[in-house]
């Protein structure tokens, strides 16, 4: 029973050293909050750039602001982890690379895929 | 609230379902920008206007906002704790999703061509 007093009480999430699979797993659900934030805001630029071709044009000069570059490529690695991340986890529901090995490999790979995906897109919008 | 709507069991299915039908949108949407022999307004209201495509934009968004909805519930109810705030957080969310949907809807229909 004593070494039951020594467990922590709370999960300290610096202390602590997470698998991989929990890193792509809580980027999933980090990306899919920021890709659901943007929603109206893609309905809204998508409204603008089929309403006219000067509307068209508005959104592409918007879209070239610093600022609006940082959003692009915040939610690039939004998108990109969240598909890689997804298509990972609708694997591994039909049993596709459930075993430990697997897991840790498919998990290794979305990782790197969503940043390789988001270092390409911002070398062609810079 | 009746026990199929308490389940999670169909929030699981309408997640894994959207997730497909989006999956095959975006490599359908990326195919056609690749094969798109030129870009700018007169090629990208023309490939929205297509019926063809007006519908599986639409049905994307459809799959979007039900994809969200789960999402976004799971984490109001990871994290919002009382039980009313809960609900009253829940609800706002459900009536910004449904707007967004009809927003999307309106603009797709005023630019499709039958």
């Amino acid at each position: 029973m004593d070494k039951n007093k020594k467990r922590p009480k709370y999960l300290n999430l610096l202390k602590i050293k997470m698998p991989v699979a929990a890193v792509v797993s809580i980027g999933h659900r980090i990306s899919g909050f920021l890709l659901v934030i943007a929603i109206p805001f893609v309905i809204y630029a998508f409204q603008q750039s089929i309403s006219s071709a000067d509307d068209y044009q508005l959104v592409l000069t918007a879209l070239d602001h610093p600022l609006a570059k940082g959003i692009l490529v915040l939610l690039t690695w939004s998108f990109s982890h969240h598909f890689f991340a997804g298509i990972r986890f609708l694997l591994i529901d039909i049993d596709v690379g459930v075993s430990r090995l697997m897991s840790r490999a498919s998990a290794w790979l979305v990782n790197g895929l969503a940043i390789i995906c988001t270092i390409l897109v911002s070398g062609a919008l810079l | 609230m009746n026990e199929s709507v308490a389940s999670g069991l169909r929030a699981w299915t309408i997640q894994r379902l959207s997730a497909v039908y989006m999956l095959a949108f975006v490599l359908y949407a990326g195919i056609s920008y690749t094969m798109a022999d030129a870009t700018g307004f007169d090629p990208w209201l023309s490939w929205i206007s297509h019926p063809f495509n007006n519908i599986v934009v639409g049905l994307f968004i459809f799959s979007l906002l039900f994809h969200a909805w789960v999402g976004a519930r799971d984490i109001v109810l990871d994290y919002v704790k009382p039980h009313g705030f809960r609900l009253v957080k829940l609800a706002f969310l459900a009536l910004l999703l449904i707007a967004m949907g009809l927003w999307a809807l309106k603009i797709l229909l005023t630019v499709v061509a039958i």
